[in-house]
């Protein structure tokens, strides 16, 4: 059983959010699908899942990228070229 | 341009109506083809279906729109589904559900719910969907038309706002075997921005011969769950690819005991860190530029994801967290690849595997009330996915009448194989 703590610990590390009312509801309907996980204990042992394709490297060359102004358009908040964000001190 | 239900998408099959002109005549001439709002469209707004992307239109096309409107292709339109693609019933969109045309009050199935109906309701000919656990085979099946969800690697993703990059691809949707197959060929067109694209472009062979073919019925996909009248009308359907010269197996594939939960994991986990980026930051909403930022995104993302995309963000957190890594997310790879190698097994031994697509027809709007039970609709459609391999909705008549899909998985890159049998069985009750 995972409790309403640990449903609001995750939730933050996360950066979702959660109200105080949605808590209860959060973590039964979280418990219920980790009890429905709880099938994958049945699983045998075995090597785990392999991507039968290989990492696919380019050469580091300058292509035509987006136009820097319709990019920076997009955001609330440009200065100079560079985009605002929250205070993170 | 419109959103929610008016009187010109009273389906709410759109969450944007525009039209894109095409670039060049081509073999898309003179059709309307409608576009799931997760695939990026230049100067059209493409939201995902979540309010956090209201507003937010593309600097750029995705290569798969490119490729329509270079073929001269005119999109209609965004259609409604479910945020990010998480959900089953296109009930989970920011913008309101969207509704069956066989019976508004149901669902159309989802995630690409839009899509499906646009189709359904003659909106328009073709659409794009995407298919990330049963997201273009579903509402497909629930709306009566075909939905092809194409070997992974096929079409380019380049452009497609990623959810759970592993397992989804970008597919066609139509009334007819023969228009969905002229709309993969389209799209099948390589694009090495997209690395985990291989060129092996899609080359239809439509001649409904599958004299010989052997067939695959995998007893679990007629088990637990599976509407018996469901099952019934798919067996029927099955019975008419016999008639046509296939050779039916029955079969098992054990690996469908743990599927859903190995698929549950590993996309709720990628989701956990793809969704990351959406913080308001670089478009989307304003967080509070005063508060710290782990404060001014939780704002953010509290008020504009909905209650499904911040649960899987939740799950998707604690499978990848310090203690609880090995328990979810690496015995989910152990099981996604026995759901691999079942099916190199099997396809050793027969050409196709069919079974349902859904276990029951679409449900009623607000039916199903917790998100277990919804997931678990999802059963039949996942193993696909969690595999890379082709796999196809046809229509295969009516339950209650309600439209029932036949589904058919096929060998990675034999989507061809997978679509004339899908032709055939097609032609063959129209016959």
């Amino acid at each position: 059983m995972v409790s309403e703590e640990e449903v609001l610990r995750i939730a933050e590390l996360a950066d979702i959010g959660i109200g105080k009312e949605e808590l209860p509801p959060f973590t039964r309907d979280f418990n219920a699908i980790l009890d429905y996980f709880a099938v994958l204990d049945r699983v045998p042992a075995g090597e785990g899942w392999k991507a039968e394709i290989a990492n696919v490297l380019r050469e580091d060359e300058v292509t035509p990228s987006l136009p820097r102004e319709e990019v920076l358009a997009l955001a609330d908040a440009a200065e100079d070229g560079y985009i605002r964000a929250p205070r993170v001190m | 341009m419109a959103r929610g239900e008016t009187h010109r998408d009273p389906l709410n099959a759109f969450i944007t109506l525009a039209e894109i002109p095409p670039r060049a005549p081509g073999r898309l001439s003179g059709i309307t083809v409608a576009v799931k709002d997760n695939i990026s469209t230049r100067g059209v707004e493409t939201t995902c279906g979540s309010r956090i992307l209201s507003g937010y239109v593309p600097p750029y096309d995705a290569h798969v729109v490119d490729l329509i409107r270079n073929e001269g292709a005119l999109i209609s339109g965004k259609t409604n589904m479910d945020e990010f693609g998480m959900g089953s019933s296109t009930e989970n969109s920011g913008f309101g559900p969207a509704h069956n045309p066989r019976d508004p009050e149901r669902v159309t199935g989802g995630s690409s719910g839009g899509s499906a109906a646009a189709v359904a309701s003659g909106m328009a000919r073709m659409a794009l969907g995407t298919d990330t656990g049963g997201s273009i085979r579903c509402p497909a099946a629930f709306c009566g038309i075909v939905g092809l969800k194409p070997t992974y690697g096929r079409v380019s993703r380049y452009g497609l706002v990623a959810y759970a990059n592993s397992l989804e691809q970008i597919g066609p949707m139509a009334a007819s075997v023969a228009d969905c197959s002229l709309l993969m060929e389209v799209i099948s067109r390589y694009d090495p921005r997209d690395s985990t694209m291989q060129d092996r472009p899609y080359l239809p062979r439509l001649d409904g011969d599958i004299r010989g073919m052997q067939i695959g019925i995998p007893a679990e996909f007629f088990g637990r769950g599976v509407d018996p009248a469901v099952a019934d009308r798919v067996r029927k359907a099955i019975g008419v690819l016999e008639g046509l010269g296939a050779v039916l197996v029955e079969c098992a594939m054990p690996s469908m005991e743990y599927a859903l939960a190995a698929y549950y994991v590993t996309c709720t986990s990628e989701a956990s860190s793809n969704l990351a980026r959406f913080d308001g930051v670089r478009y989307g909403p304003a967080p509070d530029y005063r508060k710290p930022w782990h404060e001014a995104f939780q704002e953010v993302r509290m008020q504009h994801f909905g209650p499904e995309v911040r649960r899987r963000i939740l799950i998707g957190t604690f499978a990848l967290s310090a203690g609880y890594h090995g328990k979810y997310y690496g015995k989910a790879q152990v099981a996604r690849q026995h759901v691999r190698e079942d099916y190199a097994r099997l396809f050793r031994d027969v050409d196709l595997l069919a079974g349902p697509t859904m276990p029951t027809v679409a449900w009623k709007i607000g039916g199903k009330s917790d998100p277990l039970s919804m997931y678990l609709a999802d059963i039949l459609t996942v193993p696909a996915n969690l595999a890379g391999v082709p796999a196809v909705s046809v229509p295969c008549g009516t339950v209650r009448g309600l439209p029932v899909g036949l589904q058919l998985t096929g060998r990675p890159f034999e989507d061809e194989q997978v679509m004339n049998a899908a032709f055939a069985y097609e032609q063959g009750v129209k016959a």
